[in-house]
């Protein structure tokens, strides 16, 4: 069955396509990325629910600052395991505006599990003009919108180092040496026990950024559980079925000789 | 009374097809149609793409009713569709991914075509007509990776449309007439949206005329040589059904695999920042089925030169029956043109990969190299070839190809005794 068509369209698959993520990697930094071993990866990754929701801590607490997350919505949260009464108090320590109501006028109140993400600026400009001109990204695909993905993040969190001698440095900017050109205008933001974990994790600065960054990679791919189980269940029929045809087309082939 | 007895007997498929001829053509194109006996694995390509383009109709219907093309809420419809519309995700990963499928399959498709000989008389028209449907696939999947509005949708639009800026005096006309505007903006993205809608319609058209085509001599076959008599071949059915289901099973497995475990390996990260104006990507690639076109663009110095050889490599396709005039179809018996077939695939490939990297140093000059093999390879080593290669012994049928290669290992000499 493996014949030389298929190999080909392996082989296919792989030297056109290979090139894009080679480009890839080198429009990164230099650098090789952190490589930590995600539980999401592999063909039957899933999340690990108390990660996710110790990094969702970590986002209200310290990201949320100056971070959005606009594509999420409060009732979003129910994947990471809270329940729907929890999610109406999260959501309820948030206001927006709605309206207008009957006499026309806008009005705040407070946010339901059907609302996005409350971000932490109006607009844009006054992002930039609260953060020395820099546009501090939304995050909800930060991970699959960086070469590297989850690893990246990692290892942007914890790249900072003090700047290298005959490094010129603009204002206010910090070094980190997994950031493409080595300045970033974000602060570095995480240190020890910043956060105080409500299952008794112990907030080092490792964990911080894992449970952060695990976080993010569910932002970015909340179908990825149900892609993955649906995939495996899909290859399982689809090997089986192939097997079985492979059967059938040698037996329906024997004719001919 | 008589006439309404037979009439009552032939049933209501007879009734329909005498009105009708459905079942006969179906019987005619799909079970008796009368296949070399002889066909390889790579014959399978051509039911693929078929499928393929399918699932992409299919898939993309379904996407168009979920997405918005318009430049504010492009980009958030598309998320919508990831994360809230019930197996939405699946739909556009199965698009996104079923691209890149379809332009593999082709572009296998097309090789298996250049090696075997399948553009040589009489199958001239039904090479062109495939060509014109790779034409139309690059058209619809450019303007389909627009259309998610992200950072490379946008700075891709914007690079490839300025490439009709290099035709002098009516270029910038030209740009402004595909922008709708005097910047990528909303008509650009609407019209592609569009067209990116239209197209595809148009490519089932181009693919029925290339099975009418296809039909009316059959498929060529690995040997190259003409169906001499009936033992040459066998019927479309059971023999090619059951094979095509095979190979179609192992190829969604491979679609399958990139769908669920690796949806995003073969898109470009930055696609998920939404456009801006404002910023352009450190580098700017086209989708990796583009990537050897792309980099016959940027050998060349001059732009304009470099667009108009571009727009050629597709064009010089369409010459290939007359640029290879040699009367064996079959690299199998055509030791030289072999080598040179191999070489060309390789340099492919190069090409591929230099599109990917920096236009700077080094790859500049590899580009230069295998952009004049490219052509090199159609205008002047093919005609050159027709003229004065000599071919190695062709069997004297495809039934005696058959079981010459049955013996091939055993007694090599003996294969000719087996020939009636």
């Amino acid at each position: 069955m493996l014949s030389k068509p298929f190999y080909f369209f392996i082989c296919f698959l792989f030297l056109f396509t290979v090139p894009n993520s080679i480009l890839v990697k080198a429009a990164t930094s230099n650098v090789d990325l952190i490589q930590q071993n995600w539980p999401f990866n592999g063909i039957f990754g899933r999340f690990d629910k108390a990660s996710l929701q110790r990094g969702f801590k970590v986002y209200s607490e310290v990201c949320s600052a100056c971070h959005g997350l606009r594509h999420i919505s409060y009732r979003d949260l129910e994947g990471i395991g809270y329940s729907k009464d929890e999610i109406k108090v999260i959501a309820g320590e948030y206001e927006i505006t709605d309206g207008p109501n009957d006499e026309g006028e806008m009005f705040l109140r407070d946010a339901k599990m059907s609302d996005k993400f409350v971000g932490p600026y109006e607009n844009d400009k006054i992002a930039r003009l609260a953060n020395n001109g820099a546009y501090p990204p939304d995050l909800s695909l930060i991970v699959k919108a960086r070469a590297g993905g989850a690893d990246y993040i990692y290892s942007l969190l914890n790249g900072y180092k003090d700047f290298p001698e005959n490094f010129e440095v603009s204002e206010g900017m910090y070094y980190n040496e997994f950031y493409p050109g080595n300045q970033i205008a974000m602060p570095p933001q995480i240190e020890d026990d910043i956060v105080e974990f409500d299952d008794g994790t112990i907030a080092t600065h490792n964990q911080i950024a894992r449970d952060i960054t695990s976080f993010l990679a569910w932002t970015a791919e909340p179908e990825l559980e149900s892609r993955k189980s649906l995939g495996v269940k899909t290859l399982f029929f689809l090997v089986l079925i192939t097997i079985m045809l492979l059967g059938v087309k040698r037996k329906v082939w024997k004719n001919l000789d | 009374m008589k006439e309404k007895e037979t009439e009552n007997k032939k049933g209501i498929s007879n009734w329909i097809d005498e009105r009708l001829p459905v079942f006969t053509f179906i019987n005619h194109n799909l079970r008796d149609y009368p296949t070399p006996k002889n066909l390889n694995y790579f014959w399978n390509f051509g039911s693929l793409a078929g499928i393929t383009l399918v699932i992409m109709i299919i898939t993309g219907i379904l996407l168009a009713m979920q997405y918005t093309a318009n430049t504010e809420m492009a980009f958030d419809s598309v998320e919508r569709i990831m994360r809230d519309v019930n197996n939405g995700w699946l739909l556009r990963y199965i698009h996104m991914n079923g691209a890149s499928m379809f332009f593999i399959i082709v572009y296998i498709h097309m090789f298996r075509g250049l090696y075997y000989g399948s553009y040589k008389y009489p199958r001239e028209i039904l090479w062109m007509l495939g060509v014109v449907i790779l034409l139309l696939m690059m058209a619809t999947a450019f303007m389909g990776y627009v259309l998610p509005w992200g950072q490379m949708s946008f700075w891709g639009a914007t690079v490839i449309t300025n490439l009709f800026s290099a035709f002098p005096v009516i270029g910038d006309y030209i740009v402004t007439f595909l922008w709708g505007g005097f910047s990528v903006d909303n008509p650009t993205l609407t019209r592609f949206f569009v067209l990116h809608y239209l197209l595809p319609f148009a490519i089932v058209g181009v693919v029925a005329l290339h099975l009418v085509a296809l039909h009316q001599f059959g498929s060529n076959n690995p040997t190259g040589i003409d169906v001499k008599s009936d033992g040459d071949t066998i019927p479309f059915h059971p023999y090619y059904t059951v094979k095509d289901y095979l190979g179609l099973g192992v190829y969604l497995i491979v679609f399958a695999f990139l769908v669920f475990f690796a949806p995003n390996f073969l898109g470009h990260p930055d696609n998920y920042i939404p456009a801006n104006p404002l910023q352009t990507p450190a580098h700017i690639v086209p989708e990796w089925y583009f990537l050897p076109f792309y980099a016959i663009l940027r050998a060349v110095p001059d732009k304009l030169l470099g667009v108009l050889l571009m727009f050629a490599a597709v064009m010089v396709l369409f010459f290939l029956p007359w640029l290879d005039k040699h009367k064996v179809r079959s690299a199998n018996f055509r030791p030289f043109y072999k080598q040179f077939y191999w070489l060309f695939f390789i340099n492919c490939i190069v090409l591929g990969w230099v599109g990917a990297m920096p236009a700077e140093g080094i790859y500049v000059l590899i580009s230069r190299i295998a952009t004049l093999y490219y052509f090199g390879f159609f205008l002047i080593i093919m005609p050159f070839l027709s003229k004065f290669e000599k071919t190695t012994d062709l069997p004297s049928s495809i039934s005696a190809a058959v079981i010459s290669e049955k013996f091939d290992n055993k007694e090599p000499s003996s294969a000719e005794s087996y020939v009636k």
